[in-house]
């Protein structure tokens, strides 16, 4: 089992910014998946919890299959960071993988806002993909993530 | 696309992947990537010994390649000799640490896609070895590594504990700074730590006694360390923080093996049970649920029961609430049952409706396994009814009515609660159910209270007769039957009841047949038959409980430990682990069989199992008063198929159905022999519906029988009255027939239309859902934006609303979704959203037993071709039907 499902960053209008997939999905539950987030993670405020868990039936296999998921997410300005993991995983280890990845972020644009992550998407799939792998936390160290990050940069 | 010029120093690695996002199509991308693998592997295979640049950009094509979900066979020992290479030079090193983290992560997938083509066995030692890496970032994506590897080959890696642990110790050991680039917030690799010790939990407590002590030592630092003050007042801090403390206790709960231990974790959560951020709060609750199973730690889990209350009361988040249920059925026993149940029933007088369902499963588990005294467990059983009798479902009533039958101590205090429980005006239909049954069986026990005679329960369970569905009514008849049996004196009164025309004659067969047959078998059959034939029921043979494997079945495969019955309490198995299974029960219904023998066919009062009994049945029929049509002939079935025998609806069914959403009139239904048209109207809560059904062959239709069925429940909720059409149907000729509709509630399924004939000696079957929609009894009600807006914002908890964001199936033409919107039955209001492509409408719907409000909001995007249709009603259902049902119409 990968323990990240999937990272979404979503804004508050369900506008998807950052999709990345680390389980096979059509088209059609990834479409739903991201309405159901959007759907659970917005009507919640700070007297929830950060954790919602969420039942997906998948047809993937074309057997009906439950699965049990629970998204982790956080809110920064007008836009919610989920990442969406096993039942059974750490809530505050991924709450924090997000914040971390939000630090990176803010780094690495100078001050991050929307607008960056709109026209420099491709770059955010760069800092992901530097932070998570194949489901896993990769590097929580900032210092190595940005070092590998303007290493990159520098070669363009 | 940016891939190329953006360039990551592996430039082929660039071009390869640009490539694969150029291709047009799926076979387009299948024959680059068989071009790159046929590419890679002859590079592999070749004479010419790699270089790390190129073997690492090979390594991450195939990542790439598999990312995009596509089989890799091969690469294998590329990605590990990756792992173990040494030859590169230091100042490589940081592109090296990359490599060998992906490297590590690429073998997991690998694995994890087919775990065969890895060859183990040699690899083993120097991927456990990986943990000793100098790099942590190396050491983080190798456990990822090795906690997959050992699960499925626990004794290759058992090598990895000892390092696991001394990793985990020299990190937790040192001091907030030491390390460097790996402390967050002044937590030392606080992922790290985590994810050491999810990989000890796949393991039991390490047997060699140094290790055990170390990690032991370990474990009492980081509890020791939560006592601390923190370093710094950020979340983050305490969140790393206690994202190491939760691991560790799912540790020392994983172990059970440390009392000591565990009555710190349980003390170090119920702090958190106070603590004012709601995600500690959270869980704390889930945490302590996994404790209260260890017999450890159960006592110091109860001391929380207070608290664990209140946070039922008054949380704000249902997910918490949840939580705090879940472990109040966790640390229930013996000892605090009667206040576990106690609180849960309150709480269920204001549950949210998403757990009503579950927490009424739990209060029945709970009160069977606890009861000490069995009057206790029925009362608690008969308040289920009375708070939530809409959310017992049958498991629970089956089961209240099996133990009773079980337990001779509990029958007469079982007669006498349901006959005062029947007195209230108003008492559910579940009540009603039970009720009847348990008089039927023991109301002889309190028939010598004049206060209770057998003519004053007779009159009380009539008195609910007529309010009642039909099963429920077919189960009153079977205590009446059993009434004459039990109280001779009511038999004429009984009689009477029976030989009524609206029962003789009832148009559901089921009641129909069950009047006749017990009229005939009272006055035919001898007082000693009788006796024979309405015995007791003999008590059931006791299994799983029903009800325990309904909410097992509710929590899905990934059910929690808290649900599992088999737990420490060793009392729990004396007085209510079970029934001893009594041999004369062989043949009767099993708990999960159909209890009351309400969807079988006759005869209910199903007779004890001996051979002599089933015969003098058989005789009471065959005698001189018995009609040879008493029973329905299978001709007869056919005409008027009961719920069962109607077939599924046509798969267009559901399309059909959407046409009439949002109009009355038009063609339901078109084959080459039938054409079914609709012509309906609604007010208020009423309305006629006229049925066309034309004949377009030239040849007579025979045997033509339209019905309406209603399924599940939904005859409490609409009624539908039918005329009978003729039975032939001429060719080239139309039949016409009316419904009479009323709305008795909310109903969420229409009901269904069975047609059946025969066409030219051939019989004929189609079920349609019949064009009957909640909205159809909207009233439309106009009101200003003032008074709009005040309604929507009472209207703001998030049940009450119903969302969709949908993609538009039509050209997005305003006048037309206008027309659907009136036609759908809300009123239109003008300059109400301030955005004026916006629309926005309200109104009522109608129903006998209770009046709903509407809200809706549609917002077109016509750039995206989108839009997002909202709901809000008083009804949490509702909203989601409405919004169905609507979305689908644009």
């Amino acid at each position: 089992m990968e323990h990240i499902r999937f990272i979404l960053i979503q804004n508050r209008a369900g506008k998807t910014r950052l999709a990345k997939w680390y389980m096979q999905f059509d088209d059609d539950e990834k479409q739903k998946l991201i309405e159901e987030v959007h759907a659970v993670v917005t009507v919640r405020d700070a007297k929830h919890t950060n954790f919602v868990e969420v039942i997906c039936v998948a047809d993937s296999l074309s057997v009906l299959q439950f699965r049990n998921f629970k998204i982790i997410y956080r809110r920064y300005a007008g836009l919610y960071f989920c990442i969406c993991v096993d039942v059974n995983d750490n809530n505050l280890a991924y709450l924090e993988a997000i914040h971390n990845f939000v630090e990176v972020l803010n780094e690495y644009f100078h001050n991050v806002c929307e607008l960056d992550l709109v026209f420099n998407f491709y770059k955010v799939y760069t800092v992901v993909d530097e932070m998570f792998l194949a489901g896993e936390i990769r590097e929580t160290s900032q210092t190595k993530v940005l070092k590998q990050l303007l290493m990159l940069q520098s070669l363009e | 696309m940016p891939a190329v010029s953006k360039g990551d120093g592996m430039r082929g690695l660039a071009v390869f992947i640009s490539d694969i996002r150029n291709c047009k199509s799926k076979e387009a991308e299948i024959k680059r990537i068989n071009k790159e693998l046929a590419n890679i592997r002859s590079k592999f295979k070749g004479d010419k010994a790699l270089d790390g640049y190129s073997k690492k950009k090979y390594v991450c094509k195939l990542l790439f390649i598999f990312l995009l979900g596509h089989d890799i066979d091969f690469g294998h020992m590329e990605a590990v000799n990756l792992l173990s290479s040494n030859k590169y030079t230091e100042k490589q090193i940081d592109s090296m640490d990359s490599v060998k983290q992906s490297a590590a992560l690429c073998l997991l997938r690998l694995y994890k896609a087919s775990p065969d083509l890895v060859p183990m066995g040699e690899w083993t030692a120097r991927v456990v070895h990986l943990l000793n890496d100098q790099h942590m970032g190396v050491v983080t994506a190798a456990v990822s590594l090795i906690t997959c590897l050992c699960k499925k080959n626990p004794d290759d890696f058992k090598t990895c504990i000892s390092l696991a642990v001394s990793r985990l110790s020299r990190i937790v050991s040192s001091a907030s700074t030491d390390l460097q680039d790996y402390t967050y917030y002044f937590v030392p690799a606080p992922w790290l730590s985590v994810k050491l010790l999810r990989l000890l939990q796949c393991y039991p407590p390490p047997e060699d006694a140094a290790v055990k002590g170390r990690l032991v030592e370990c474990l009492e630092t980081v509890l020791n360390k939560a006592q601390e003050p923190p370093k710094s007042k950020k979340v983050q801090h305490s969140n790393a923080k206690n994202a190491i403390l939760f691991e560790t206790i799912s540790l020392i709960i994983h172990y059970d093996s440390e009392p000591n231990l565990l009555v710190r974790a349980c003390n170090q959560l119920g702090q958190f049970l106070q603590h004012r951020e709601t995600n500690l709060r959270y869980l704390a609750l889930e945490s302590m649920c996994t404790l209260a199973s260890s017999e450890f730690s159960h006592e110091a889990v109860k001391t929380h029961i207070d608290t664990v209350i209140n946070a039922l009361k008054t949380e704000r988040d249902v997910s918490v609430r949840q939580r705090a249920a879940d472990l109040l059925y966790a640390m229930c026993d013996r000892s605090n049952a009667k206040q576990i149940v106690s609180e849960m029933l309150r709480y269920l007088e204001t549950a949210d409706y998403a757990i009503r369902e579950e927490i009424v499963l739990k209060v029945a588990i709970l009160a069977e396994k606890y009861a000490v005294d069995y009057s206790w467990y029925v009362d608690t059983i008969l308040n289920l009814i009375r708070i939530a009798g809409d959310y017992v479902s049958e498991e629970v009533w089956y089961r209240v009515l099996q133990i009773v039958t079980n337990r001779d101590d509990v029958q007469g205090y079982a007669a006498k609660t349901v006959f005062e429980a029947l007195q209230a005006p108003a008492c559910h239909e579940n009540m009603v159910k039970v009720g009847g049954y348990i008089l039927g069986e023991f109301g002889n026990l309190i028939a010598g209270d004049p206060r209770s005679s057998p003519p004053v329960q007779f009159s009380l369970l009539h008195s609910k007769f007529h309010l009642c569905s039909v099963a429920t009514r077919a189960l009153l008849l079977s205590t009446y039957i059993k009434f004459i049996n039990l109280f001779p004196e009511t038999k004429a009164t009984i009689q009477a009841v029976l030989r009524a025309g609206s029962q003789l004659r009832n148009a559901d067969v089921e009641l129909q047949q069950r009047a006749v047959e017990y009229l005939t078998l009272s006055s035919v059959a001898s007082t000693d038959v009788l006796a024979t034939v309405l015995e007791e029921m003999p008590p059931f043979p006791e299994r799983e409980s029903s009800i325990l494997a309904k909410l097992k079945r509710k929590k899905g495969p990934g059910a929690g430990s808290a649900l599992d019955d088999g737990r420490r309490d060793p009392s729990s198995n004396d007085i209510n682990g079970g029934v001893e299974p009594t041999p004369s029960t062989v043949s009767t219904p099993s708990p999960s069989a159909d209890l009351l023998g309400l969807r079988a066919a006759p005869p209910p009062a199903a007779p004890p199992a001996s051979a002599g009994a089933g015969n003098l049945l058989v005789d009471v029929f065959d005698g001189p008063a018995a009609q040879p049509s008493l029973g329905p002939t299978p001709e007869e079935a056919f005409l008027s198929p009961g719920p069962e025998d109607i077939g599924p609806p046509i798969p267009e069914a559901d399309e059909l159905l959407n046409k009439f959403v949002c109009k009355n009139n038009g063609v339901l239904f078109e084959n080459q022999l039938l054409q079914i048209g609709v012509k309906s109207e609604f007010r208020q809560n009423l309305g006629r519906m006229y049925l066309f059904y034309g004949n377009k062959t030239s040849v007579q239709f025979q045997n033509f029988s339209p019905t309406v069925v209603h399924p599940g429940d939904l005859q409490t909720q609409l009624a539908v009255q039918t005329k009978r059409v003729a039975a032939q149907v001429d060719g080239g000729a139309q039949v016409q027939q009316v419904l009479n509709i009323e709305c008795l509630r909310d109903f969420l399924t229409p009901p269904l239309l069975s047609v059946r004939f025969r066409y030219g000696g051939a019989p004929q079957a189609l079920t349609l859902k019949l064009p009957v929609t909640i909205n159809k009894f909207f009233q439309p009600t106009e009101m200003a934006a003032q008074d709009f807006f005040q309604r929507w914002k009472q209207l703001s908890l998030p049940q009450q609303e119903a969302q969709k964001i949908f993609k538009a199936n039509h050209p997005m033409d305003a006048e037309v979704t206008k027309a659907k919107l009136l036609g759908f039955g809300s009123a239109l209001l003008d300059n109400v959203d301030p955005n004026p492509e916006n629309f926005v409408g309200a109104g009522i719907i109608q129903t006998k037993a209770l009046q709903v409000g509407c809200l809706l909001r549609l917002e077109p995007n016509a750039q995206a071709q989108m839009y997002r249709l909202t709901l809000r009603t008083s009804k949490e259902p509702v909203s989601r039907h409405l919004c169905e049902l609507l979305a689908q119409q644009f």
